[in-house]
């Protein structure tokens, strides 16, 4: 046994192929058995992994999910970004140069939109619970971007440590509701089609939660959406601590 | 298959560069677009390629590997992310994270539905 853990340890990633390729053979097996393929087995499988993760949180109280089990530290090395952004970057191979120019004005467009809904809604939410100073608003707003942009926000307008952990706790319940969200509403709000899924992305911003959500509902969707998506967060961290801090700055004084 | 492999480690990373220069042009302690960029030129190279009849299937099958290896390494992230962290750290993080995104489902369709008319004259 002992001569197994060693061999697990210092081949952490290759375990978490298997283990991610055994939770996507139960995920298929339940999508197929139980849901009729009415939710697909990748929908399953990432839900599988978000409850992990809670799992993982629970017993560890640490902050990476399942991968700050010593054993499982491999599927925190497999889901990081370099992998991440490395695999998306792959799945433009079956997108289509043209689409993507064609959309480049509803990218745009999709970007700002989402950028402001985001923000001032995530500026009202922090109001509502009695914040009432521009640093800490426009942290959370910022949060609501995503879990990047809070903490660049916070971090260059000095906001305090609990903010800046509220700004990323906000983010990162927002992939999760992305995630969560996309397949169930994809077919009702149109998102079925490559300039759709553009306009997605920039309107959604979060990398993880807009390319999750799209592979949950058709792959094929995914290297559209994830090519706007990659600029919210540079949108954000650009916006949030000037002009949008100025903005606040100003309505909170008068 | 390695010349596949090559090519896109070759797009990612001058993508990455191209992000981070961006993002120090904008004075901003982010990649911006990094992953776009290298997108875009991973589609140029294959344009390109393509053209000159130079993409075999070899070529091309150690580039779609990776982009196949996508769902699995998004199940490794979501299993990977602070999900305890997030929805205990009170109802504030919880509605400011929920609230946002159901009114961005709203914004989304106006934003489809004006800009059909465009995209389709543009097809025709």
């Amino acid at each position: 046994m002992q001569e197994l853990f060693k061999v697990i340890d210092q081949n952490g990633l290759i375990l978490a192929f298997l283990l991610i390729g055994l939770l996507y053979f139960v995920s298929d097996w339940l999508s197929r058995a139980i849901f009729k393929r009415r939710i697909p087995g990748s929908a399953i499988a990432i839900f599988a992994g978000l409850g992990l993760g809670y799992l993982g949180g629970l017993i560890t109280n640490g902050n990476k999910g399942l991968a700050d089990l010593e054993l499982f530290k491999g599927v925190g090395f497999l889901g990081g970004s370099m992998f991440r952004d490395f695999t998306i970057v792959a799945t433009a191979m079956g997108a289509s140069f043209f689409l993507i120019k064609k959309s480049g004005w509803i990218g745009l467009a999709s970007l700002i939109t989402g950028t402001l809904v985001f923000f001032i809604a995530g500026v009202l939410i922090a109001w509502t619970f009695g914040y009432r100073d521009a640093v800490s608003l426009c942290t959370i707003g910022a949060g609501a971007c995503t879990y990047i942009v809070g903490p660049v926000t916070g971090g260059a307008l000095g906001a305090s440590s609990e903010v800046i952990a509220l700004s990323i706790a906000t983010g990162v319940v927002k992939t999760i509701a992305v995630t969560v969200l996309t397949p169930i509403f994809a077919k009702r709000i149109g998102l079925d089609n490559p300039t759709a899924a553009i306009a997605y992305g920039g309107v959604m911003g979060t990398s993880s939660g807009v390319t999750a959500g799209l592979a949950a509902t058709d792959p094929k969707l995914v290297p559209y959406g994830a090519v706007s998506a990659t600029f919210y967060t540079g949108l954000g961290c650009l916006l949030c601590p000037s002009l949008f801090y100025l903005i606040l700055e100003l309505l909170t004084a008068s | 298959m390695i010349y596949g492999l090559a090519l896109l480690a070759f797009s990612f990373l001058m993508g990455q560069w191209a992000g981070e220069i961006l993002g120090s042009i904008l004075g901003i302690d982010a990649n911006v677009g990094g992953v776009g960029f290298a997108m875009i030129i991973l589609l140029l190279c294959k344009e390109r390629l393509t053209k000159r009849n130079l993409l075999d299937s070899e070529m091309t099958f150690g580039i779609n590997f990776w982009g196949k290896l996508y769902i699995p390494v998004v199940i490794a992230m979501a299993a990977s992310l602070n999900v305890r962290s997030a929805l205990s750290s009170g109802i504030l993080a919880i509605l400011a994270g929920v609230i946002p995104v159901i009114l961005a489902f709203f914004a989304f369709k106006l934003l489809i539905e004006n800009f059909k008319p465009r995209t389709d004259a543009g097809t025709i």
